[in-house]
């Protein structure tokens, strides 16, 4: 089981840093990261896997919103299965 | 690792474009509830429904958080009512209404389907109770919706029906005259009936349907418009790849969250229901996908070619997409729930005769029309007849879902709030009908029904 983490926003220093500690928070493994800045936008998208999760996938979701709203940062989590389903056949 | 377009597609369409799971709707089969008691009875529906939906409105709340996709609302839709109550030795079917609604609370579901009457060829025991009981149904009553079937290509048009409908509808208007006329909201009137269907008003789970299963309707229109307006010079044929690509992806979405919904509650996947489905939301709305086509009003000449392509596309796109297709599939036109209808309909261009014919090609009918308060019983009996007319005869889905605004006439509105929107009161032709509606009985099924 593995989810999707989306982040978009203005570029500030930490941002890598702050998700990926609630992801080692909530024991969901960080396997891969891509991420750029293009003319101050923020954009990473993490995959992680959320088999081993010490929480509810809920918790993992709302403690990943409320760091995008302190940030001013939109951060999204879902599960994989969705992209998959829409855009592969 | 996924594309980060696609990633950001999907996003796009969920936070920008409104694309939402319209509903996840729980079929339940009541047929061993019956008891010719009807206190008896209405005990075995209640404890069937809370039972069976338990954990419907937490698993819809689950899966919206996994997905990080919106599910607007949790229902459930029953066995037509009628065929419980024809089991009773006689009893107020009121009370079965009221055992819904309780059911509809304890379970926590925005709506439940299901008060009908399947009646195309003749009324057996029960149907007429359970019509003539469901204007005070509806009044006294917040979640319960209502349909009757009145006729189908292989019956015919029972056009008994046809007359106590329009009685019922302007019955029902009356009685809720001081909340807005909101009883009809809530009254389906079909022609060929889909028994799978998880769109209110008008869902019940049809006899031949399993003891339980869920069904998904998505929604989607502002993502249709969207993927429209990135091809302003398309040709119609390309124009028609691009939707058929964009509901193909919708209609994976529903796939999904369908499969997931039926392994967490433990009962069969029934269908996705491939629905164009509008909310009053800015940018949600099926009028502005016709109108990003290239029309500049809704409703004006070319609205129908238009919609018969948007009709067809949708459909050829989420036929792929899904295991299992079924319930209404299409796109919808409820006037006072599409922001653009509205807007048509106020400028006067949106009219009732050019509804009717956009319910050719489409998939339901004249859907969430506000009519002047003083439109006679027979007036409503004849747009019924018209519209199942359509449906009897292009062996398609037709329904009626207007309401006669009791106490206002045209220029006036009336505010239904949430989902049901803003209705403008739309003119309707005063000559009478009455001789035509007060002869009944029926009009013979078509050549088509002769397919044997």
């Amino acid at each position: 089981m593995k989810a999707v983490i989306t982040v978009i926003g203005h570029d500030t220093v930490g941002i890598l840093h702050k998700v990926s500690g609630i992801c080692a928070e909530k024991n969901a493994n960080v396997m891969e990261v891509t991420q750029s800045v293009l003319q101050d936008l923020f954009a990473m998208f993490m995959l992680v896997d959320i088999r081993g999760l010490s929480c509810d996938f809920s918790e993992l979701s709302a403690a990943l919103t409320d760091l995008g709203k302190e940030l001013g940062l939109s951060i999204h989590v879902m599960h994989e299965d969705i992209f998959n389903s829409m855009h592969r056949i | 690792m996924l594309n980060t377009s696609d990633i950001l597609e999907t996003i796009r369409m969920i936070q920008d474009e409104c694309l939402d799971i319209r509903t996840i709707t729980m079929g339940i089969s009541l047929l061993d509830c019956c008891s010719e008691d009807m206190d008896a009875l209405c005990t075995r529906v209640y404890d069937k429904i809370t039972r069976k939906a338990e954990k419907l409105v937490a698993a819809g709340q689950q899966i919206e958080t996994e997905y990080g996709i919106p599910i607007i609302n949790k229902r459930i839709s029953i066995t037509p009512a009628a065929m419980l109550v024809g089991a009773t030795r006689g009893g107020d079917p009121v009370k079965l209404a009221y055992a819904l609604q309780r059911a509809a609370e304890a379970t926590g579901v925005n709506f439940i389907g299901g008060y009908s009457a399947l009646v195309h060829k003749g009324f057996s025991a029960g149907d007429e109770a359970l019509i003539r009981s469901i204007p005070q149904a509806l009044a006294e009553t917040s979640n319960l919706c209502s349909s009757v079937n009145v006729g189908s290509t292989k019956a015919g048009i029972n056009m008994d029906a046809v007359r106590l409908m329009g009685e019922i509808v302007r019955e029902s208007a009356e009685l809720t005259a001081d909340n807005q006329c909101f009883g009809p909201a809530k009254i389906v009137v079909f022609c060929n009936a889909p028994e799978d269907n998880p769109f209110m008003a008008g869902a019940f789970h049809g006899p031949g349907e399993p003891d339980c299963e869920v069904h998904v309707g998505v929604s989607g229109p502002g993502v249709v418009r969207a993927a429209i307006e990135k091809y302003p010079d398309a040709t119609i044929d390309e124009l028609a790849n691009v939707i058929k690509r964009t509901a193909f992806k919708i209609t994976r979405m529903g796939q999904l969250v369908g499969t997931r919904a039926s392994q967490m509650l433990g009962v069969p996947f029934g269908i996705v229901d491939l629905s164009l489905a509008p909310t009053p939301a800015v940018g949600d709305s099926v009028a502005h996908i016709l109108e990003g086509m290239g029309l500049s009003v809704c409703g004006m000449h070319g609205t129908t070619a238009a919609l018969a392509l948007l009709n067809d596309a949708v459909k050829k796109g989420g036929v792929m997409a899904s295991s299992s297709v079924g319930g209404l599939s299409g796109a919808f036109i409820p006037v006072s729930e599409d922001a653009g209808m509205i807007d048509a309909a106020n400028a006067g261009v949106l009219s009732l005769e050019k509804l009717e014919a956009m319910t050719a090609v489409c998939s339901v009918g004249l859907d969430m029309i506000v009519i002047p308060g003083d439109t006679p019983a027979s007036t409503i009996s004849a747009i019924i007849a018209d519209e199942a007319a359509i449906g009897m005869v292009n062996s398609k889905t037709t329904a009626v879902r207007v309401i006669p605004a009791i106490g206002k006439k045209e220029g006036e509105q009336l505010d239904f709030g949430g989902l049901f929107g803003t209705g403008p009161v739309m003119p309707v032709r005063r000559e009478s009908a009455e001789k035509f509606i007060a002869r009944g009985g029926r009009i013979p099924a078509p050549m088509q029904s002769l397919k044997n």
